[in-house]
């Protein structure tokens, strides 16, 4: 189905999706230390998505990103599972996070979180569900 | 500001209920979205309305604004999202299968529908 | 958690394992599993018994809801331990029993053991838990397992009927033994037994004490089926018999008598627990044994023997307080009625699963159990019959059995308070001995007929021609070693005296051994020429005289009237609340999900509202007001003014805008209230949000085009007018009112501190509320499961075909449409209806025309026979009689 058919918008979109990507990026790594976080970033990758789905159309993106985002969202409910189980391992209540500075090549200081991973979780799991919704409906006929 | 925040809440919150009201199962999802529009300002005005700066710590300042609202009310966005979406789609299905949106005529439409098959 | 803790736990364990157990050996009867799993709890207890029998209990206690004083203590002292014994012991038996019984091939096994293994464990635990409250809820839970129990069969009328009787009455007794924990709470401020016996005197003063006391025994009444709350009995023998030897005979209805005794040290020494006890315990007695000799179900007799059993247990624990008031001699007197009612305690349980579980054997190998059709049956089931006679002479008090021991000690007991000259016992005292010597006579007739009428003279014209054979081994191994054990128990009572009944005893009157003495035990055979043995010798002779003249004055019995009955009351009564609670039920429940909100909305303004007005620490009077500035005033104007005219708004795709530009308008706010997480959140939300609108239309254009206003209603308005008002209220008082520090000082102090972040509602959300986080994308994936199955499934049904879509969802909408006509009695919207709620039919149903009505082929056996409908269970104009007399006789 030849849906979007306007090439202005899809030349657009196939540059502006990766910078709303790669903001998404970058508001999923900062969300500890300014605004930012996996809800945010979660939803504004579905939003990128969502764009290159409007441009071009629904079986483009299934052929693009082949992957199923219901397993998305179970990946990410297991992560932030997991992520809040790993605590246990240490004696600590559930869902208790460590962190610590690190010296990494290139970045220099670096602060490594165990709620990185609790946020990856979330991440995964609002995309996935959001991708879920939105795919579900626009598949419908 | 807090009186005028207080105000319009309540004028949120009137309109949301009236759309409840209705019968239209549309205009239901969309009185839900406005109570939760409602609620987030409400929650926002609990702990007065700018009382400093943006709940970041590490830029200079000292007062922020109360953290603890903007968390709720990040947790209620999300989840409203996906309430909405199933509300929608839950309308939009009836809509599919009874043809009306409308809340009375539905349970007519769906005994009808029955009988028609049998 | 102790070892004592996972014994009483262990029955529940087996009941979750035991599914999965049954499919894993498909070949092994699960009754196998249940009898080892109470052969070895019942060996762990008789491990305890050196220790509990020296007088020193054992306590364990592991803290269940810490923050309400709730512990699970297990507390094992001689009562309990009894008790515990009796389940077990009783459990193992009823269990091997069972395996004969039930046929694994015809029921669902599984489902009858889950339940039995449940209604063990929560006896188990009621025995044991020294707590008031656990002590309830195991209560209740028996009251439920024996609900699933008696409705096993639950295809049968009269089965849901006794299930529904049964439960609704001993779950009202619970309620006011609720109650009469929480006051006794109130009182001692301890839920404790342990401590409530040392609160003492001062507790005993308390004008809540009498509330307490009857509301407890209201509970223990109707437990143990004491008059006139005795009615669910006989119609819980609709029982599988298993489940009637195990419940009605040995465990539950006992649990009432556990109550009385466990609560003795509490409240005895009081003229009205004495008078209510003793009293109550003889009315039921005398009641009990009267009314059960014109029973002709084999099962009938034994129910209203067990009443009447249970009555003279309850009268002997009555007896037994007067030892609070003496001291010496005298006290020790009157402590031989507790020492006769433990003792009465376990010889009841023994004769009687032994009858029962004859009376089973009976009907299984006969397939009635009419007394009128049976006869000349000792040829035949010799063992049967045999078992029965140890039985039947036990229960009349008949030498050499237990049940001649305990009744011994009974009259003894009843003709001390002749001396006592308390409570007015002075003038009222003669009743006692009277009364038990009465009842004494009915019970020795009723034992003897129900064995002499069964197994000898001739056979009976309907089972002239029968096959008729003794029960397979496992099925009479049971009760022939319960017939044994009565045997055993009058010959040599000392095997149990000291070990079993003193300890019981004893702990029932803690007053007794205060000096540090040990409750001397008098339990033998031989008393020599006592009162008592004159009263059993005249209860005899006057007993065989009855027994041989019984058919010239059974006539005597039609006289008792018929139409004023409990029972009648009971079902009236039913029928008035189900007729009650559905008309006030309709009239507010009317199908229609807008009146529901508003409901909802009236109650939240009623009791806002009233907080709001009522309270005085509420100031509307704002510290300090954040400026507004200009371009401020204009989005908060612009966000009412969109709302507002989303009513307005005539076609949907306008409406869906405005409320989008609502949502668009809240993200400025959020940059203005520097919240960016939340700017940010919002306005990725909003545009996805209305491209999924979008996307809904596109797929149903007509959808969009539609035109169509929100009609004006002023009720709603007025509704959502006054809602508004009130939120602007809440708000400002919101607002005025700082009653405690803000928690959230903490979240800024700690934020980079012990979570290392500098975005503190970053930090909330993943670090320290991330739970809450976890379970909101949860629920986020709940949602999205749920928008694909509602998309999805259908799709996938349509293409299988289209004949095969219709036919399924046939099935789902006669699912619903089921639904709706069992709630509201028809399809369509609901109006007044007076249809009958499902789940409490059977009563009305059985009243007014019965539904099974079989072609009963045994008509002319009953008319030539005389009536014998039991004047307080039925009503003879109505159907009830005759289908209950078809239940026992077709229940095979």
């Amino acid at each position: 189905m030849p849906r979007g058919s306007d090439v202005f918008l899809q030349n657009i979109s196939k540059i502006v999706v990766f910078i709303i990507l790669a903001f998404a990026l970058y508001l999923f790594f900062t969300g500890h230390g300014s605004p930012g976080g996996g809800f945010i970033a979660g939803l504004m990758s579905a939003g990128a998505l969502l764009l290159l789905a409007l441009a071009y159309d629904i079986e483009t993106v299934r052929k693009v990103i082949p992957i199923d985002f219901k397993i998305v969202t179970a990946v990410g409910l297991l992560i932030a599972l997991c992520g809040g189980t790993g605590s246990l391992l240490f004696g600590e209540p559930f869902l208790k996070h460590a962190f610590g500075y690190f010296q990494l090549p290139l970045l220099g200081e670096t602060e490594l979180h165990t709620a990185l991973i609790f946020d990856l979780g979330v991440y995964l799991a609002v995309v996935g569900v959001t991708m879920t919704i939105l795919l579900t409906i626009g598949e419908d006929n | 500001m807090e009186v005028v925040v207080a105000v319009i809440v309540g004028v949120l919150f009137a309109v949301g209920i009236y759309l409840i009201l209705t019968q239209d199962l549309l205009r239901i999802v969309l009185g839900t979205s406005l109570l939760t529009h409602a609620v987030h300002l409400l929650l926002m005005a609990m702990s007065m309305l700018k009382t400093g700066a943006a709940p970041l710590l590490g830029r200079g300042k000292e007062e922020f604004v109360d953290p603890l609202p903007q968390a709720l009310i990040l947790t209620s966005i999300v989840i409203n999202f996906g309430i909405t979406a199933f509300f929608l789609v839950l309308s939009y299905r009836a809509y599919q299968k009874l043809d009306t949106t409308d809340m009375d005529r539905m349970r007519s439409e769906s005994s009808k529908h029955r009988g028609r098959r049998r | 958690m102790s070892l004592l803790h996972l014994l009483t736990l262990s029955p529940f364990l087996l009941a979750v394992l035991l599914p999965f157990l049954g499919k894993a050996v498909p070949r092994l009867h699960k009754g196998w599993f249940a009898a080892a799993l109470s052969a070895f709890v019942f060996a762990m207890l008789l491990g305890y018994l050196a220790d509990v029998g020296d007088g020193s209990p054992i306590v364990e206690s592991f803290d269940w809801i810490p923050s309400l004083g709730i512990s699970f203590t297990v507390y094992l002292d001689g009562l309990s331990l009894l008790f515990a014994l009796m389940i077990t012991g009783m459990g193992v038996l009823v269990a091997l029993y069972s395996i004969a019984y039930m046929n694994a091939a015809k029921e669902s096994l599984t489902r009858f053991y889950v339940f039995l293994l449940v209604f063990m464990g929560a006896m188990l635990g009621l025995v044991l838990s020294d707590n008031l409250l656990t002590l309830y809820g195991f209560w209740e839970l028996t009251s439920i397992t024996s609900f699933l129990l008696i409705g096993y069969k639950n295809e049968k009328h009269r089965s849901r009927y006794g299930a529904l009787k049964s439960l609704l009455i001993t779950m009202a007794g619970g309620l006011g033994l609720l109650s009469g924990f929480i006051l006794l709470y109130v009182m001692s401020g301890t839920y404790r037994i342990r401590e409530l016996f040392e609160a003492g005197a001062p507790l005993m003063s308390h004008p809540l004490f009498l509330p307490a006391m009857v509301l407890i025994l209201l509970g223990a009444f109707t437990k143990s089926a004491q008059y006139p709350f005795h009615i669910w009995l006989p119609d819980a023998m609709e029982a599988p018999t298993p489940v009637s030897a195990y419940l009605h005979s040995a465990t539950m209805v006992k649990a009432g008598l556990y109550l009385v005794a466990r609560m003795s040290p509490i409240f005895a020494g009081t003229a009205e627990w004495f008078w209510i006890v003793s009293l109550g315990g003889l009315i039921t007695l005398l009641y009990g044994s009267v009314a059960s000799l014109k029973q002709t179900d084999l099962k009938g007799i034994l129910a209203y023997s067990t009443i009447s059993q249970l009555g003279l247990i309850m009268s002997l624990l009555g007896l037994s307080s007067l030892a609070g008031i003496f001291d010496g001699e005298e006290q020790l007197l009157y402590a031989a009625a507790g020492t006769a009612a433990m003792f009465h305690l376990l010889n009841h349980a023994v004769f009687k699963g032994a009858l029962f579980m004859a009376a089973g054997i009976i009907d299984h190998e006969t397939g009635t159990r009419d007394i009128r059709k049976l006869g000349g049956l000792a040829q035949v089931m010799p063992v049967t019959f045999t078992i029965s006679l140890f039985g039947a002479f036990s229960m009349a008090g008949i030498p050499p059995f237990g049940g001649f021991i305990s009744k011994e000690m009974f009259l003894d007991s009843v003709i001390e308070p002749l001396h006592a000259g308390v409570f007015g016992l002075s003038t009222w005292a003669a009743l006692f001995p009277i009364v038990a010597w009465i009842a004494s006579v009915f019970t020795f007739v009723y034992s003897v007929l129900f064995v002499f009428r069964t197994f000898l003279g001739p056979r009976k014209k309907p089972l002239m021609n029968k096959k008729i054979h003794e029960a397979p081994f496992l099925m009479v191994l049971p009760p022939a070693l319960l017939a044994l054990s009565a045997l055993v128990l009058g010959l040599f009572p000392g095997t149990v005296a000291y070990s079993l009944i003193r300890p019981a005893a004893e702990a029932m009157m803690p007053i007794v051994t205060a000096s540090g003495e040990r409750l001397p035990m008098d339990i033998k055979l031989w008393h020599g020429f006592t009162p008592a043995l004159w009263m059993t010798i005249a209860v005899v002779a006057v007993g065989i005289l009855l027994a041989l003249t019984v058919r010239r004055w059974m006539k005597l019995y039609a006289f008792i009237p018929r139409r004023v009955s409990i029972n009648r009351f009971y079902d009236i009564s039913l029928r008035f609340f189900e007729h009650i609670t559905v008309r006030v039920t309709s009239l507010y429940m009317n199908g229609s999900s807008r009146s529901y909100v508003k409901y909802i909305l009236g109650f939240m303004m009623l009791v806002l509202g009233f907080i709001l007005y009522s309270s005085t620490d509420i100031s509307y009077r704002v510290g300090a007001y954040a400026q507004i500035a200009p371009y401020e005033w204009v989005i908060l104007l612009g966000l009412a003014a969109a709302a507002i005219a989303v009513p307005f708004a005539k076609s949907r795709p306008v409406a869906i805008i405005l409320t989008g530009s609502v949502g668009y308008l809240m993200t400025l706010m959020f940059v203005f209230l520097r919240a960016p997480d939340l700017a940010l959140t919002q306005m990725v939300v909003e545009s996805i949000s209305v491209t999924l609108y979008l996307l809904c239309f596109y797929h149903l254009p007509k959808l969009r085009t539609e035109r169509r206003a929100v009609r004006f209603r002023l009720p709603n308005f007025l509704v959502a007018i006054a809602v508004g008002v009130l939120m602007t209220l809440v708000a400002l008082a919101v607002l005025g009112t700082n009653p405690f520090d803000p928690v959230s000082d903490y979240y800024v102090r700690e934020s980079y501190e012990s979570a290392g972040g500098k975005n503190i509602v970053n930090v909330i959300l993943v670090d320290f509320r991330g739970f809450d986080t976890m379970l909101e994308i949860m629920v986020l994936g709940v949602a999205a499961l749920g928008i694909y199955n509602m998309i999805k499934l259908r799709r996938k049904a349509t293409d299988v075909g289209s004949r095969h879509v219709s036919h399924e969802d046939d099935e789902s909408d006669d699912v619903a449409d089921r639904f709706r006509k069992n709630q509201y009695g028809h399809d369509g919207p609901i109006e007044v209806s007076r249809k009958k709620e499902p789940w409490i039919n059977c009563v009305s149903d059985l009243n007014d025309k019965a539904p099974d009505k079989e072609k009963n082929a045994d008509s002319d056996f009953e008319t030539e026979l005389e009536p014998d409908s039991d004047p307080d269970l039925s009503d003879p104009d109505s159907e009830t009689d005759e289908s209950r007399k078809k239940g026992g006789d077709l229940d095979a």
